[in-house]
């Protein structure tokens, strides 16, 4: 069997009263391109955000490669929903990519040279790299996308979370994430994916998650993305025929 | 008083200098604290500070019996945080919005320092006559150890700036993120509140709790019309904000009984307006002028691509045709049509028009323009 890259053991997450996840086991083997599906309210982004600290979780326990997260931060890579951020804020599509590079420099060092480059080839890799001089308000909601992303791998971590990257973007961020993604897979990066389109998970994706509130189903794509599974998540009767 | 003779009383006259010198530190150092305040989206943080530090100064007061700014002072602070953490708890705590949270705080920390203040007015001591300064500021107060005090505090605030640039940055910027990068966002959070708190502080002797926010919110809120850069934001938020202490004591202490916290308010107000309506991207009057314009241009470029469509089925491209028909197109003009004859695209003879080999070439560049926008 693969190595382990993200575990997580009997994860529960309640905002005051009513869980929003509950217990959540969860392994997500090394080097693979996984989508997180379920309804509105499934916890999907409250999943990743408990597994990176951001949220505290009532019970449960994430390790990262066999360690506790919290010392391997260095591993881990996020990419947050666009909208979680105010984008008339006043700084440049390089200086938000810089960002990326703040957790390797720590407290206190200013970025050089050496950062700078690094972003500069990231924004290369999302085809962004025209617009590195513009305020980030002036961007496209998916120029904006492809930032995060860019930022994201500036970190150069093993593991990237990505909170709906595909959320309303244009074909050609779409296709540039996917780009990305494929590069990510070659590397044996562990990708994991909260993801809104079920048509195209079997086209994005070898590994899927169902959950809502709790974990439905997980594994390979081709064993587990399936009606019987959908049904389950979805709550409704699935008919759709998926081709795999 | 002429300008000159002023500039030179401020260098010569040890009260006016002292207060211009407060004014000014006490304007920049706001200013540059007040440009986060506004990007955190807690604007009103400030005024929710300032009026909880009110009770802090009457009981400061009422247990040391003691009338010494400083003592004062430290009694403002310490409310003044109890204040802030307050309103994060209830926040965080519960289902209340931090609005709420602000406007409860506030309400019920000025509530409780007016009835303190009123408590200590009928008190038999002759001693407590001049702590309502603290509610509108008293520029006049100002000694040089005030200024002493305000430059070390502001000197402090631009080295912990320099030092945590970046935290700070990130911070404002996405907090999620940073914490996900292994920072500590808790200590940046508390560092800039605490900072936030101690310079609101500073300036409540001056400007006074009821409009000691507008210090720390208007320097920033015009400055941000100017920029795009968080750096040139800041640094510009500290100048204005200086310069509006500097001019406001000016105009209080040569127009006679003018209070100097309320007019440096009004002056900051007034680079407030001045920048929302003339700063050259953000300002409302070029934004104006660059739509019309743009609608112009449009208006421009529609007639012209009317007119071929009109000629382009011909067999001659340059046949005329009437100037009636143009009338069908709803964003003809008269003046559009001398637009376009000045450009020398259009040739009019008597009732008739035709298109040059100029404005034939115009269209196809038009065209080529579109195709590479898309």
């Amino acid at each position: 069997m693969e190595k382990i890259a993200v575990k997580v053991d009997d994860l529960t997450v309640a905002y005051n009263y009513k869980p929003v996840l509950w217990d959540i086991d969860l392994q997500i083997p090394e080097g693979v391109l996984m989508a997180i599906v379920g309804p509105n309210g499934a916890g999907k982004s409250t999943l990743i955000k408990a597994i990176l600290g951001i949220l505290k979780p009532i019970a449960g326990s994430v390790t990262i490669f066999g360690k506790p997260y919290a010392t391997q931060r260095k591993h881990v890579a996020y990419v947050p929903q666009k909208g979680s951020v105010d984008w008339d804020f006043p700084t440049t599509a390089l200086d938000v990519v810089m960002m990326g590079t703040y957790g390797s420099l720590g407290w206190i060092k200013r970025p050089g040279p050496n950062e700078k480059k690094r972003a500069l080839e990231a924004l290369e890799k999302v085809g962004m790299l025209s617009f590195k001089s513009r305020q980030i308000s002036q961007l496209s909601g998916g120029q904006q996308q492809r930032i995060f992303l860019a930022r994201a791998l500036v970190q150069d971590a093993s593991i990237y979370f990505m909170d709906e990257p595909f959320q309303g973007v244009d074909a050609t961020t779409e296709v540039a994430i996917i780009n990305i993604l494929k590069e990510l897979r070659k590397a044996n990066k562990t990708v994991v994916v909260v993801h809104h389109d079920l048509q195209t998970v079997p086209e994005y994706f070898d590994w899927v998650t169902f959950l809502n509130v709790k974990k439905i189903a997980t594994g390979p794509v081709k064993d587990t993305f399936n009606d019987d599974n959908l049904t389950k998540t979805y709550g409704i009767n699935y008919k759709v025929s998926i081709q795999k | 008083m002429e300008i000159l003779e002023y500039i030179r009383l401020v260098f010569s006259d040890y009260t006016l200098r002292t207060i211009t010198l407060g004014t000014a530190v006490l304007g920049g150092v706001t200013g540059m604290l007040g440009s986060f305040a506004v990007l955190r989206k807690q604007s009103l943080l400030g005024d929710a500070i300032s009026h909880a530090a009110l009770p802090g100064i009457a009981l400061a007061f009422l247990i040391t019996g003691s009338k010494d700014t400083n003592v004062l002072l430290i009694g403002a602070l310490i409310s003044g945080l109890i204040g802030t953490f307050w309103i994060s708890g209830i926040t965080s705590k519960t289902h209340l919005k931090s609005d709420t949270a602000l406007g409860l705080i506030l309400s019920v920390f000025f509530g409780f320092g007016m009835l303190l203040l009123t408590f200590i007015q009928k008190q038999p001591n002759a001693n407590q006559a001049g702590l309502d300064k603290y509610l509108f500021g008293q520029a006049a107060t100002l000694v040089e150890s005030d200024v002493w005090l305000m430059s070390i505090v502001t000197g402090l605030c631009l080295l912990v700036l320099l030092l945590f640039w970046k935290e700070f940055k990130i911070l404002l910027f996405d907090q999620d993120y940073a914490q996900t990068l292994g920072f500590n966002t808790k200590f940046i959070d508390i560092l800039i509140t605490s900072f936030i708190v101690l310079a609101i502080v500073l300036g409540l002797q001056t400007v006074g709790v009821v409009l000691m926010s507008a210090m720390l919110l208007a320097p920033a809120a015009a400055a941000r019309q100017w920029t795009n850069s968080l750096s040139v934001m800041v640094l510009l938020a500290a100048v204005l904000g200086a310069s509006a202490g500097v001019f406001g004591t000016a105009i209080s202490s040569t127009q006679n009984n003018l209070s100097t916290g309320p007019v440096i308010v009004l002056v900051a107000s007034v680079f407030v307006l001045f920048s929302f309506i003339f700063s050259p991207k953000r300002g409302l009057l070029f934004r104006q002028i660059k739509l019309i314009k743009n609608r112009n241009d449009l208006e421009f470029q529609k007639t012209l691509t009317f007119m071929y469509h009109i000629v382009e089925n011909h067999e001659d491209v340059y046949h005329p045709h009437a100037i009636k028909i143009l009338n069908n197109f709803q964003g003809y003009s008269r003046k559009g049509l001398q637009k376009l004859i000045s450009k020398n695209y259009v040739r009019v003879n008597g009732e008739m028009w035709s298109l040059t080999p100029e404005g034939i070439a115009a269209v196809a560049d038009m065209y080529n323009q579109n195709l590479k926008n898309d």
